[in-house]
């Protein structure tokens, strides 16, 4: 089902937290709500939800207004942070709670309930207490619960936070998997970026209660909008040069730096701008000469990864596959990929 | 559990402390079974006459009413204090009502304040109310006297329930009411537990309140009728007999803390293991 948010405003105690948003979530699609912290992902995630009400705003579930309905009428399925399981109540119990709320009949909520746990796999663990599960299957059994109405949006508030490592990569595809084959409309929110890339069909990056960009990973990664958007995106992260426009190039005087600005011509001589450069783009190889030093090196085992000190103080990051290993304090004549790096006015708005 | 000091020293040091009691209640349990001869220190014989009394109201007076009245007392005081401690923490502790700072503080007064220093109010609001002299009226004032303490350990009890528990059952489609009834007071069963077992051994041992309220009814607490057998003015006065009775009183809350003293001192730890 289509969810969509329109001039979506939220104030908490006089201190305004989201301001006119506009969001649509496209039937069957994953969404990931992405953004560093205290930016309104959460309260979003729970207007939706009807934990939080609009200030003003619309919110549309297909083509039926849900702003006024409590959350009890929404028919959303959420995933809270720490799973919200009821402890008192096994795995079965918890399952089918939403539906003899419902007062469905016995068998029904029986078929239902080992239907969903089939689905996430926790067939042999529905006698269970939520205290004897391990955190990756108390997330499934919060995952089938939330899932068991067949709601009409899936709501997941950081759901893999709390799990170690290697469980948030099994976690990752699982819950992908699990929403394809229901092909049910999600919303995930996150502040990680490698979770929202993986998971998700588009990502919508929120800063400070406002959405600045929304698009597919992909499209986000290659095509970002601000220098906030690409400096979310990915790890290592990129890095920036701060510079002025000089006869049609981003030029840096102190180390005689000149990357041509290409299509952005006609800027004023004298623009301050900023350079972007994502660490796969600086390196041994590509067409403009930079000088510096190695200030930072780690090995990541496949990759490593460099911090390159330049003449006037400024650092460009940079991963190279293992083999040539460059050595802390090395000096290096590497080169910027000028057709990969992006241009930014001042102000952090893409040319 | 792992130890990180020697236990013994500290049981020795209570066991010597807490000797001299527990010669007493020996004694004391002692004494009710058999008869000792004047001037000596060990009894010589064993009887039951001093429980006597248990079948043969010539004695002290019928028993049986007393008890069923303390009974019914204590009960009915627990029924009225958990129930509104259970509903009334719910509500102080997670709906946003007018004037809750105002009730919170109220109710931590309450709490602090020696129930003796309210009587003078409690005897005309039950005079207006014409429930002074009645077995009802004293439980009504026992009752609330009791429940700011209640209402509070309640509160804690259901501060402790995580916040997402409850938003998780609204959003599965439960009204509050269910959510509080299936989902949150599970979780704070250990401290209703704690609470009942308190309000009723407090219900049990009330003495003060009957005699003050209800001086001229017609009922009488188990409290009343030992105090009308200790008497040593009276003609059926005899020690024996006296001790008896005081242990045939104690006996039910002795039975209630062997029984749950884990549960009670759950109120203690606040804590919703259980
Ligand atoms: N109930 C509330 N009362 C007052 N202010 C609130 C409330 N909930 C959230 N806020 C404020 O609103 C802003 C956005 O909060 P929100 O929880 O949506 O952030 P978030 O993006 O989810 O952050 P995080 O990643 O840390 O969870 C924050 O500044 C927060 O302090
Ligand atoms: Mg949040």
């Amino acid at each position: 089902m289509q969810i969509s948010i329109n001039n979506f405003t939220k104030t908490f105690d006089g201190t305004p937290v989201i301001d006119d948003m506009n969001l649509t979530i496209r039937d069957g699609e994953m969404l990931a709500l992405l953004g560093p912290s205290g930016c309104g992902k959460s309260t979003t995630l729970f207007t939706i939800s009807g934990i939080h009400r609009m200030d003003r705003g619309q919110l549309m579930f297909g083509d039926r207004d849900v702003s006024g309905l409590p959350s009890q009428k929404r028919n959303v399925g959420v995933v809270f942070q720490n799973y919200a399981l009821y402890p008192h109540m096994n795995v079965f119990e918890n399952i089918a709670f939403p539906l003899t709320v419902r007062k469905d009949n016995k068998a029904d909520i029986d078929r239902e309930v080992r239907a969903i746990a089939a689905l996430t796999h926790i067939s042999e663990l529905l006698e269970r207490r939520p205290g004897q599960l391990s955190g990756g299957q108390q997330q499934r059994v919060a995952l089938a619960r939330a899932l068991v109405r067949k709601p009409d949006v899936l709501l997941l508030d950081e759901p893999l936070a709390n799990l170690d490592a290697k469980l948030r990569l099994e976690m990752r595809s699982e819950i992908r998997r699990i929403q394809l084959e229901t092909g049910i409309t999600a919303v995930l929110v996150t502040h990680d970026q490698v979770e929202a890339m993986s998971m998700c069909d588009r990502i919508a990056i929120m800063k400070k209660g406002e959405i600045v960009q929304i698009d597919t990973p992909a499209d986000m990664y290659s095509n970002p909008r601000t220098s906030f958007v690409a400096g979310f995106l990915g790890n290592p992260p990129i890095s920036f040069l701060s510079g002025i426009a000089m006869e049609n190039s981003f030029s840096v005087a102190p180390i005689k730096l000149r990357v041509p600005l290409g299509v952005h011509e006609g800027i004023a001589d004298g623009t301050q701008l900023k350079l972007g450069v994502r660490p796969e783009h600086f390196g041994p190889e590509g067409d403009i000469a930079v000088e510096g030093k190695i200030a930072f090196a780690e090995t990541q085992g496949r990759e490593n990864l460099y911090d390159v000190a330049l003449a006037d103080g400024s650092v460009l990051r940079s991963i190279q596959p293992a083999g040539r290993n460059w050595a802390l304090g090395e000096p290096v004549r590497w080169f910027i990929d000028s057709k990969s790096a992006f241009v930014f006015s001042n102000d952090g708005q893409r040319l | 559990m792992t130890r990180n000091f020697a236990a013994w020293p500290i049981i020795l040091l209570l066991t010597v402390l807490s000797l001299p009691l527990f010669v007493m209640y020996l004694f004391l349990l002692v004494d009710t079974f058999s008869n000792t001869a004047p001037g000596s220190l060990l009894p010589n014989e064993f009887t039951l006459e001093h429980w006597r009394f248990l079948i043969d109201p010539t004695i002290t007076g019928d028993v049986w009413k007393p008890t069923l009245t303390t009974f019914l007392f204590a009960s009915s005081m627990m029924v009225i204090v958990v129930s509104v401690s259970a509903t009334a923490g719910y509500a102080l502790s997670r709906l946003a009502l007018p004037f809750r700072r105002f009730v919170l503080s109220g109710i931590m007064v309450m709490h602090a304040f020696p129930s003796v220093t309210l009587i003078i109010g409690v005897f005309l609001v039950l005079q207006f109310a014409g429930l002074y002299n009645s077995l009802t009226g004293v439980i009504l004032v026992k009752a609330s006297l009791m429940l700011p303490f209640g209402i509070w350990i309640m509160k804690g009890f259901y501060d402790a329930v995580p916040w997402e528990i409850e938003m998780a059952g609204v959003q599965d489609g439960a009204s509050r009411f269910t959510v509080w009834r299936r989902i949150i007071l599970p979780q704070v069963k250990p401290g209703l537990l704690s609470l009942a077992l308190f309000a009723f051994i407090d219900g049990w041992s009330e003495y003060m309140l009957p005699r003050i309220l209800a001086p001229s009814s017609d009922f009488e607490v188990l409290s009343m009728y030992l105090n009308t057998v200790s008497d040593p003015n009276s003609s059926t006065y005899n020690f024996n007999i006296f001790k008896s009775v005081g242990l045939f009183y104690t006996l039910p809350v002795l039975a209630l803390f062997v029984l749950f003293q884990n549960r009670l001192m759950n109120i203690f730890g606040g804590g919703t293991k259980g």
